[in-house]
């Protein structure tokens, strides 16, 4: 078989498990959907600033945030906790000692990340525009939105796959996932949009981290706030980390 | 089979692998036949899954040589990986995949796989190729990872500890479904620390401890088991002790015991006599030494020299 047939082969199983998984379909796929419904039911008739001469609808920043959370979810959490698990169970390393290529086998739990990332950033548009109007970016915003999209699910994975090399065995997965993630998505304005008077460590570690350029990203596409370069550049940047820390210090075989 | 002919699968040469400042193996020469059934049997800790492990492909070796199909593992592993079947000693599987579908996901990883239906059968778990790996029982998950292992069609698997921690009739199932391989003409290389498995499922085995091999040879006759003297025993009434010139010593109130060079001279003249003075001999026994008894004085043996070893 060649590496293309062996990836979509593998993209296949990976899929069919994961839609199985009650843990990975609930946690990964009905969460940010959930967060989507009860933010915009909440909040969603307010209004927010998003450039000094802009405001929009809270419910069309929520529809933007929780795009950015779902693919945060399918491709960070999804990617290093069911890694982490598959690694200490041996899943991994009977892997190894088969002909299917590391990469390729990688690889195929990437393609299904951005696959899921995909459906549910589909979702919450179509959500945004049947309840609240929200409109949909067209011609080349969004063909931006779409690069900061892919880039965004790119750069997540490649730290999913990195903050595996973190994490000693599949009871701390969920934890340290979950440790360093949650915190960073309310300091980069995920869940609670940051004012401008946020105190200013809160905005600096919102601008040293990937997720608060990610959001912006995808909300120039959504909104029409100014696209700017320097977010996909910094998001990207991230991702090449993640990338070279997985490559040296990934491992097939149960940490103990 | 007799695969005294056959060609050579595997060979290992003064093999020796260090883990810091413990050496795990210290010099194992090896030649396992194809076709062949060898089990490596040891004490945990002795290094047997270090040996499989380099042989796999899955750590380097320190020193010597090694060769599986003429291939060095170190070297060549992806042209290994498409000839070996490996079932780890402990290893998970995508809970939530079917069995048939664990196969065929496995199957596709290789260039001539054996087709899904055809390994259910070897296995016995046709009739779970629809169960969901989590609902399967311990006896039932191991076959599959035999299955799994069969899914390339490899000339060669390995088996770590395929039944530790199973009870008496996972075990069974197990063992039948290693035996039916060797219909197929693979070659199995086993690791257990169970004297009735290697005894059941091997055509020949070693004996490994402290990172040596200190016996090699078939289970019948490992280090002249069956040259061996049988030994004799019965007991007698209180009062009641047989003919001196018959040689048995009394080893406790009225055990007697002989370790027989002619077991059916010695016994024609032991019932011979017990008719005669009309007793009888409701407990005779003969023994020979038992593979456990072969095993246990080998791994002694180099329990105090490895001891010395280490003083001097």
């Amino acid at each position: 078989m060649n590496s293309i047939a062996m990836l979509q082969n593998q993209v296949k199983y990976v899929n069919k498990a994961f839609w199985r998984n009650p843990a990975s379909a609930f946690f990964t796929f009905a969460f940010p959907l959930m967060f989507l419904v009860i933010f915009t039911s909440l909040l969603g008739h307010h209004s927010i600033k998003v450039s000094p001469t802009r405001s929009v609808d809270l419910s069309t920043y929520y529809v933007v945030s929780m795009a950015a959370y779902a693919v945060i979810s399918a491709c960070y959490n999804n990617i290093a906790v069911g890694l982490a698990i598959q690694r200490d169970s041996g899943v991994l390393k009977r892997t190894r000692g088969t002909p299917i290529p590391g990469g390729i086998y990688i690889l195929g739990r990437l393609v299904h990340a951005i696959f899921v990332s995909v459906i549910l950033v589909a979702i919450t548009a179509a959500y945004g525009t049947l309840f609240y109007h929200a409109s949909l970016p067209t011609g080349w915003s969004l063909a931006k939105f779409l690069l900061m999209l892919i880039v965004g699910a790119l750069t997540f994975c490649a730290l999913g796959f990195a903050v595996t090399c973190l994490i000693p065995n599949a009871d701390a997965a969920p934890a340290i996932v979950n440790a360093s993630i949650l915190p960073l998505l309310f300091l980069s304005g995920i869940f609670i949009a940051l004012s401008s008077n946020a105190p200013t460590w809160m905005v600096w570690v919102a601008r040293i981290f990937p997720i608060r350029h990610f959001a912006l990203g995808m909300q120039a596409g959504f909104v029409g706030t100014t696209f700017n370069w320097m977010d996909v550049v910094i998001v990207a940047a991230w991702g090449l980390g993640g990338f070279l820390v997985s490559y040296r210090f990934f491992s097939w075989e149960p940490q103990r | 089979m007799n695969s005294a002919q056959s060609p050579v699968a595997i060979e290992v040469k003064d093999l020796t692998k260090n883990y810091g400042t413990n050496a795990a193996l210290r010099g194992v020469s090896l030649e396992i036949r194809q076709g062949e059934i060898f089990a490596l049997l040891g004490p945990n800790g002795a290094g047997k899954t270090t040996f499989v492990e380099i042989l796999e492909g899955f750590r380097h070796r320190d020193g010597g040589d090694v060769h599986v199909f003429g291939i060095d593992p170190d070297h060549q592993p992806m042209a290994l990986k498409t000839r070996v079947g490996i079932v780890l000693q402990s290893s998970g599987m995508d809970r939530y995949l079917n069995v048939a579908e664990s196969v065929a996901m496995y199957s596709s990883y290789y260039p001539h796989p054996r087709p899904v239906d055809e390994i259910l059968a070897l296995v016995g778990l046709e009739a779970k190729r629809n169960e969901r790996v989590l609902r399967l029982s311990g006896g039932q998950q191991r076959r599959l990872d035999v299955a799994i292992a069969l899914a390339g069609n490899p000339d060669l698997l390995f088996l770590d500890e395929p039944t530790t921690g199973f009870d008496p009739s996972a075990r069974r199932e197990v063992w039948e479904v290693i035996k039916n391989l060797r219909g197929l003409g693979k070659t199995v290389v086993l690791t257990t620390h169970f004297m009735d498995e290697a005894q059941y499922l091997a055509d020949r085995l070693a004996v490994i401890a402290y990172g040596r091999i200190v016996a090699e040879g078939d289970p019948a006759t490992l280090a002249g088991r069956d040259r061996r003297l049988a030994t004799v025993h019965f007991s007698l009434p209180a009062g009641v002790a047989p003919p001196p010139e018959f040689g048995f010593n009394e080893k406790a109130n009225n055990v007697f015991e002989v370790s027989s060079k002619q077991v059916a001279q010695d016994l024609f003249n032991l019932t011979s006599w017990a008719l005669s003075v009309g007793v009888d001999l409701a407990d005779l026994r003969v023994d020979r030494p038992t593979l456990e008894d072969v095993y246990l004085e080998l791994t002694a043996e180099v329990d105090d020299s490895n001891v010395l070893a280490v003083r001097s």
